[in-house]
């Protein structure tokens, strides 16, 4: 150590420096994402934007109201069925720590985690549309529901593990039974993490794609039939990007504008309402 | 009388609560099992017909019922590595700023949040975004330094993906080096050693293994992730001779020409992709979360 301390306080500076540019730097692309996005997109949106269905290529006008129903069909069927299935499984595992089932569970959700979007849609391509012969939003549903399914059983496993055991003590001595102490007493306790946990979930296939291109499928007219194929934001905005139109360009702005700023705002609102349960995800 | 009823029926109401909880925990295992039988089942006749020598043939050309997946193969591993290395020292940043230097008040709150809602982007509108500002950005920087001046291709994909991966390797990353014990930071810092001896004498070696499986982790979502890359990769079947070039991975193919194969093979050997992409970041997830029960446990 005969190097001057100088030197060695300087280097100690140069890293910290450099630290703070690479940490900071990234705060870039995306405040320019939102920039760029809220500037495109905001001179789109207009009423007929929000009302009307597409119109043909080389026709103004037009707007994108089949994406924004069939977004809300799709995200609200998965959600109705993931989140009891999701927090069912959440308690499961959060009763049963040890045991060679809760084992294999815990392993499954930690699997099905990591298990690409677009593998998804593919394996429901085969439960769902090719048994059936007809491409459904339902079926889109199920996909996004699957890929929910992890997000739900992680917060609501975590959140009820933070529920003092006196509690379920003292519903049991009681004489309650055991699924009024779980459903009365331990999940209203946990019921804001719980609710953070299927916001997120929300949040996070909203803007999901990949597993609707082969289940969902698009559909350039109004349809709220389920068992039919359905346009969904994300679709639309996959679809008109990758056209050679301006137009599309231009209706693909202002879509992802009301995507970007939904999602947003539902990551937002959770972390502000939920501020005090600080699960980890 | 009635107490003894309705006291059978909530003995009733309990076990069927029992058991339903226990029914939901096997149909997970269930799910994800049948995740995995039909990949393998609908890529039999694939395998059959291609036998091994499918993962390392060199041309895909469906028309003349040709199949090698050797391109994407490559173009997966190109943009997942190069991606990789382009976050790192991002998230590496981030990690260090959150975890040691700064890991309180409004400016660190205000970093936190923004590298969380990084990853909450849907990946259609960074696709979506690198497609009209990104790629007219590579092209020019392309035609500066006398390269085929395509804009789209691996290292736009990469670029995106870099992005797009860097709030997963971070936020473990913040973890891991809060969970340096305080004393052997302060026993250094007693010796005399400066901020950056310590980071590289005390916290990098003991946070190393955590690191370590954070990176993994968003290995895995590199090689997953989708859209993103199909809008902006250029999707051709040619074996990429530079990382300008435009080329294709497992998940954009799959993407792009699941909804067109028209016979039984073709669509086999998509869904074979689909297969090795699904145990390919199985195993690297389970790996990096083992190393990350393994280090919080300690």
């Amino acid at each position: 150590m005969h190097v001057n301390v100088k030197y060695r306080m300087g280097k100690s500076r140069a890293f910290q420096g450099l630290i703070f540019f690479f940490a900071f730097i990234i705060t870039a692309p995306l405040i320019l994402i939102i920039i760029y996005i809220f500037r495109e997109g905001i001179t789109k949106i207009n009423w007929d934007f929000l009302t009307k269905i597409p119109k043909p290529v080389g026709e103004e006008g037009g707007g994108i109201v089949n994406a924004l129903v069939g977004s809300v069909l799709i995200v609200m069927a998965a959600s109705v069925i993931a989140i009891p299935v999701g927090v069912l499984c959440g308690i499961y595992l959060s009763e049963n720590k040890t045991g060679r089932l809760s084992y294999w569970s815990r392993l499954s959700v930690d699997v099905l985690q990591g298990v690409p979007s677009i593998v998804i849609g593919i394996v429901v391509y085969f439960w769902a549309v090719k048994p059936i012969g007809t491409f459904s939003a339902l079926s889109g549903s199920f996909a996004l529901a699957i890929m929910m399914l992890p997000i739900l059983i992680r917060s609501t496993e975590e959140t009820l593990k933070l529920i003092p055991f006196s509690l379920k003590e003292a519903g049991l001595a009681l004489g309650l039974p055991y699924h009024r102490v779980i459903l009365k007493v331990v999940v209203p306790c946990g019921i804001s993490g719980i609710l953070s946990g299927v916001m997120l979930s929300i949040a996070r296939i909203a803007g999901e794609t990949a597993p609707l291109l082969f289940t969902a499928f698009g559909n350039p007219y109004m349809s709220t039939n389920l068992r039919k194929p359905m346009q969904s934001l994300p679709l639309m905005i996959f679809n008109y990007a990758t056209s050679p139109y301006d137009e599309w360009h231009n209706m693909a702005w202002g879509a992802a504008l009301i995507l970007l700023f939904t999602v947003l705002l539902l990551n937002i609102i959770t972390k502000l309402t939920t501020r005090r349960w600080n699960v980890q995800l | 009388m009635s107490k003894v009823k309705s006291s059978t029926g909530q003995i009733r109401a309990e076990s069927i609560f029992r058991r339903s909880l226990t029914g939901i925990g096997i149909a997970m295992v269930v799910l994800v099992f049948g995740l995995m039988v039909t990949l393998i089942i609908e890529s039999v006749p694939s395998i059959k017909h291609l036998g091994i020598k499918y993962l390392w043939g060199r041309t895909w050309d469906p028309v003349n019922n040709v199949y090698g997946a050797f391109p994407f193969l490559l173009g997966t591993l190109l943009t997942s590595f190069l991606a990789l290395i382009i976050s790192i020292p991002f998230s590496f940043a981030i990690a260090v700023y959150l975890g040691e230097y700064n890991p309180k008040g409004w400016l660190s709150n205000f970093l936190k949040n923004t590298v969380e809602l990084i990853a909450a982007v849907p990946s259609v509108i960074y696709g979506f975004w690198g497609l009209l500002v990104l790629v007219p950005l590579v092209r020019s920087m392309e035609m500066k330094f006398g390269i085929l001046p395509y804009g789209i291709g691996i290292f736009t994909a990469s670029l995106i993906l870099a992005i797009m991966i860097i709030p997963y390797a971070a936020s473990l990353g913040r973890e891991m080096i809060r969970l340096v014990p305080s004393p052997l930071k302060e026993a250094a810092y007693s010796l005399g050693a400066t901020r950056y001896e310590v980071i590289k004498n005390v916290v990098l070696p003991y946070t190393k293994s955590g690191l370590f499986a954070g990176i993994l982790l968003s290995l895995g979502r590199a090689l997953g992730e989708t859209m993103a890359v199909t809008m902006v990769i250029g999707n051709t079947s040619m074996i990429p001779d530079s990382i300008f070039a435009p080329g294709n991975t497992m998940a954009s193919v799959i993407a792009n020409e699941f909804t067109e194969a028209d016979h039984t093979i073709y669509l086999s050997a998509l869904i074979e992709l689909g297969l090795v992409l699904f145990v390919v970041t199985v195993i690297i997830n389970m790996i990096g979360k083992r190393i990350i029960k393994r280090f919080t446990n300690e």
